[in-house]
């Protein structure tokens, strides 16, 4: 498998950035010509991973979110979001459906989301250091039935 | 983002744009002022316009579901675009039978 594409943003943990990150990794995938669903997927997904580093990861701080998108030969979309922030606790837990630690108006359904759209999830995290979160997709081609 | 109207005991919020954890703080606060204002039998959630929605945009139903119900009224969520029914879909307001 080899990467034909990459590319690398860091920003402030503003949520302003939400839709600027999901906009951006949007446009990174339009060369491989997904669906209109797939897209929709993708946003939602990587807006999901950003939007936990900005309530989550630095919950009374501002702080660095780097997201990093590479495309495959096989037609594969990798996409990385890291914070350095407050890590979490108990992967599994963060990751039920309907459980959040916030008391505003959170679904609880982001890990949810990134599962149910994505092709793979991966959460890598330490407390205190950090989490990252690798969110990969499969793009269907045209000889697909789309 | 989001218009609001008032008409016969019925708040409808038409909403348009993306809805994600920035706007939805927004919207939230305009129609809870309304329907503190009115008191309404009916808050009507009119998702025609939105062209983006993450789990935010279920925070925001289910926060106004209990909003209205403590009023006393019903809430609706109509004209739901398919990918966005898609996040509703993950969420179980499906089994309050308030998206129509």
């Amino acid at each position: 498998m080899n990467i034909i594409n990459q590319m690398k943003l860091s920003f402030v943990s503003k949520s302003v950035n939400e839709s600027f990150a999901r906009a951006s990794v949007a446009a990174f995938v339009l060369p491989l010509d997904p669906t209109v669903s797939e897209l929709s997927d993708i946003r939602t997904a990587v807006s999901e991973a950003v939007t936990n580093c900005i309530v989550h990861a630095y919950p009374d701080k501002k702080g660095i979110i780097t997201l990093t998108a590479k495309l495959t030969d096989q037609r594969k979309l990798i996409v990385t979001i890291r914070d350095k922030g407050k890590g979490i606790e108990d992967i599994d837990k963060a990751m039920e459906p309907l459980f959040t630690t916030s008391t505003d108006e959170r679904a609880g359904l982001g890990f949810a989301v990134m599962q149910s759209f994505m092709d793979k999830v991966r959460v890598r995290s330490e407390i205190s250091k950090g989490t990252a979160v690798t969110l990969e997709k499969y793009i269907s081609s045209s000889d697909d039935q789309r | 983002m989001v218009d609001i109207s008032y008409q016969n005991d019925v708040v409808t919020a038409l909403l348009y744009g993306e809805i994600d954890h920035h706007i939805a703080p927004k919207i939230r606060n305009a129609i809870d002022i309304k329907c503190e204002t009115h008191r309404p039998k009916m808050l009507t959630l009119d998702f025609s316009g939105v062209t983006f929605m993450d789990s935010s945009g279920v925070g925001l139903v289910m926060g106004r579901y209990r909003c209205i119900s403590l009023l006393g009224g019903r809430l609706e969520v109509i004209h739901i675009p398919e990918n966005i029914r898609k996040v509703f879909s993950l969420s179980g307001l499906e089994s309050l039978g308030v998206l129509k």
